[in-house]
């Protein structure tokens, strides 16, 4: 097992710049969606919700075949955007909120739902405009949602192959992900370099997890 | 004074409140009626939290809601305190955050209510550095008055606030609920469906049944009207005074209360001269007699009275709605009825076996 290439550290970054930015779109989208649809009693609930999931069902493929269509120069989103998202950056951060945007929004949507709207009416009563209860009442009690939404998503996006590989290609520096590196690795026969770029993942991706649960454990939220 | 002024009409798919209030806003006005009667949801209407399509609200000067010009202030836009049936106290907030989570929400020169105040009278003192789990549920609700109570609210609305507790607690608590509003002056609108409260707690009475108003006066009007007996059964109906403590004659162990110019004489009361108490008379404890008051009887109270009304109740029984300067009712049996001859006009004597004051009510 050797050391991490500059090549391999280089789509370390890549890696963790997709995964933030994509969870921080995703709750800054996803809020106000998980909120709508915790409390909505709208008959296109159960169509969004199931839009909501596709990406937990369908093939990397599959969702990656019609986001290149759509992110390229002749498709909605490349023609709004004046020039190709295809393996493009940018494009990749599209195509990652697609495809991480169920393990973001359920936990969200269930915190939301056990939430209940009785602490927001309380917060009414006391001059807490609806804003201000949100971030004030609402966001704390659903702490564990959120965090629970940010783990998953940032990991997910982590761990994508398919739809990363058929949108952003695998650009060095650009759209190299860790998945793809360790997949060109592996299409050359670098065994012991796949091996450890996998392995690094591996590590990087318990870590992060096991930070988590430890925070949850001794900051719990006291909910009587 | 404000006067309440509202109007609703909300259809729901099994169920329609229909409302039409208009009521000095002093004192405790409780909104009485079976569960299912529309309490809560006309509760919810005067906060804003429900909105009837063609509603119409206003408090004093204030225009809360309108339909006609589509105005209907939030809830967080009207000065109103908020007590739910549960606490709903914010889980993540320690008590003394909970308390000042509104009061720092108000402009500091609105703040009529001050912190040290209010935690003396709900006498939450050693609870202020505590988690919200840690408490009881008579301390949670306790904080969770004080917290609205903080927002120094023009109006006060209460759903129930003793319901999810057990006897014990209730007792505890409604001393603070009559503590409060004797030293803040702040009018409450109060829903129960519990009869000892509203002997205890209320000035007013408004009734409701199957979403809609069916009387609404002073409580010892409401207590001794027909309507009232309708929804309350037989046991409780009884008139309630508020009197005066005269004095007290150690002699013979009894306390002397007056009221409109009567006097009753109690067992001896751990209450100082000239303080006011409340007392209740259940209507099977009022019995006539017919002519001069001066009659020997064993009996301490002995009123002059006016017979105002007959109401039957059943095959044995009648109601006699008496006027001794306020209304008193009387349960008595069909036939004394008819062998007394009682007619409306005449004038008789109350005979009074049994008062309740205020702290023995809970029983």
């Amino acid at each position: 097992m050797g050391a991490l290439t500059d090549l391999d550290l280089s789509a370390l970054w890549v890696s963790i710049r997709l995964a933030t930015m994509t969870v921080v779109t995703l709750l800054i989208v996803g809020t106000p969606l998980a909120w709508w649809l915790a409390h909505t009693k709208s008959r296109w609930r159960p169509i969004v919700e199931a839009t909501v999931a596709l990406p937990i069902v369908l093939p990397p493929t599959v969702l990656g075949f019609y986001l290149l269509v759509a992110l390229g120069p002749y498709g909605p989103l490349g023609r709004l955007a004046d020039l190709s998202l295809a393996f493009t950056f940018t494009g990749l951060v599209i195509a990652s909120v697609f495809y991480s945007m169920p393990f973001v929004i359920q936990p969200l949507q269930s915190a939301f739902e056990a939430v209940g709207k009785a602490p927001l009416e309380a917060a009414w009563s006391l001059r807490a405009s609806k804003m201000d209860a949100f971030f004030t009442v609402i966001s704390p009690i659903a702490l564990r949602g959120y965090i629970s939404a940010i783990v998953l998503g940032f990991a997910h996006t982590m761990g994508e192959f398919g739809v990363v590989l058929m949108v952003g290609g695998s650009i060095p520096g650009q759209t190299r992900v860790l998945s793809t590196t360790i997949f060109e690795h592996v299409e050359v026969m670098e065994y012991a370099q796949a091996h450890t770029v996998s392995a690094s993942l591996l590590i990087f991706s318990f870590l992060v997890l096991l930070a988590v649960y430890v925070t949850n454990r001794r900051f719990p939220i006291h909910v009587s | 004074m404000n006067r309440l002024l509202a109007h609703f009409d909300l259809p729901y798919a099994t169920f329609r409140l229909t409302v039409d209030l208009d009521e000095p806003m002093s004192g405790i006005t409780a909104l009485f009626g079976p569960s299912g009667s529309g309490k809560t949801t006309l509760l919810r209407c005067l906060a804003g939290l429900e909105r009837a399509p063609n509603g119409f609200l206003q408090f004093g000067d204030a225009l809360w809601q309108d339909e006609t010009k589509n105005l209907c202030l939030p809830l967080y836009a009207r000065p109103i305190g908020y007590v739910f049936q549960e606490p709903r106290l914010f889980p993540h907030l320690n008590v003394r955050s909970n308390l000042l989570y509104g009061y720092t929400r108000i402009p500091a020169e609105t703040r009529r209510i001050a912190i040290e105040q209010v935690v003396d009278i709900l006498g939450i003192d050693r609870l202020l550095n505590r988690r919200i789990h840690k408490l009881s549920g008579g301390e949670q609700q306790r904080v969770a008055i004080g917290r609205a109570l903080l927002t120094s609210p023009k109006l006060l609305l209460m759903d129930e606030p003793l319901a999810s507790l057990d006897i014990q607690r209730k007792q505890e608590l409604l001393p603070f609920i009559r503590r409060f509003h004797r030293e803040l002056q702040i009018p409450v609108i109060y829903v129960s469906h519990a009869i000892t409260e509203i002997l205890q707690l209320a000035d007013r009475v408004v009734l409701l049944k199957d979403g809609r108003t069916v009387g609404a006066g002073a409580v010892n009007q409401m207590l001794t009207s027909r309507q009232f007996r309708g929804q309350a059964g037989s046991q409780r109906v009884g008139a309630v005074f508020d009197v005066r403590v005269a004095k007290h004659d150690t002699q013979y162990g009894l306390t002397q209360l007056e009221f409109n110019g009567h006097s009753l004489f109690v067992p001896i009361q751990a209450v100082a001269v000239e303080q006011s108490v409340r007392v209740h008379i259940l209507s099977r404890d009022v019995s006539i007699v017919v002519g001069r008051s001066t009659a020997p009887t064993s009996v301490l109270n002995v009123l002059d009275a006016t017979i105002v009304e007959i109401r039957e109740i059943d095959q044995s029984s009648v109601d006699l709605l008496l006027d001794i300067g306020a209304p008193l009712v009387a349960s008595i049996t069909r036939k004394s009825l008819v062998t007394l001859g009682l007619k409306p006009g005449q004038r008789v004597c109350a005979q009074i076996k049994s008062v309740a004051l205020n702290e023995e009510l809970m029983e």
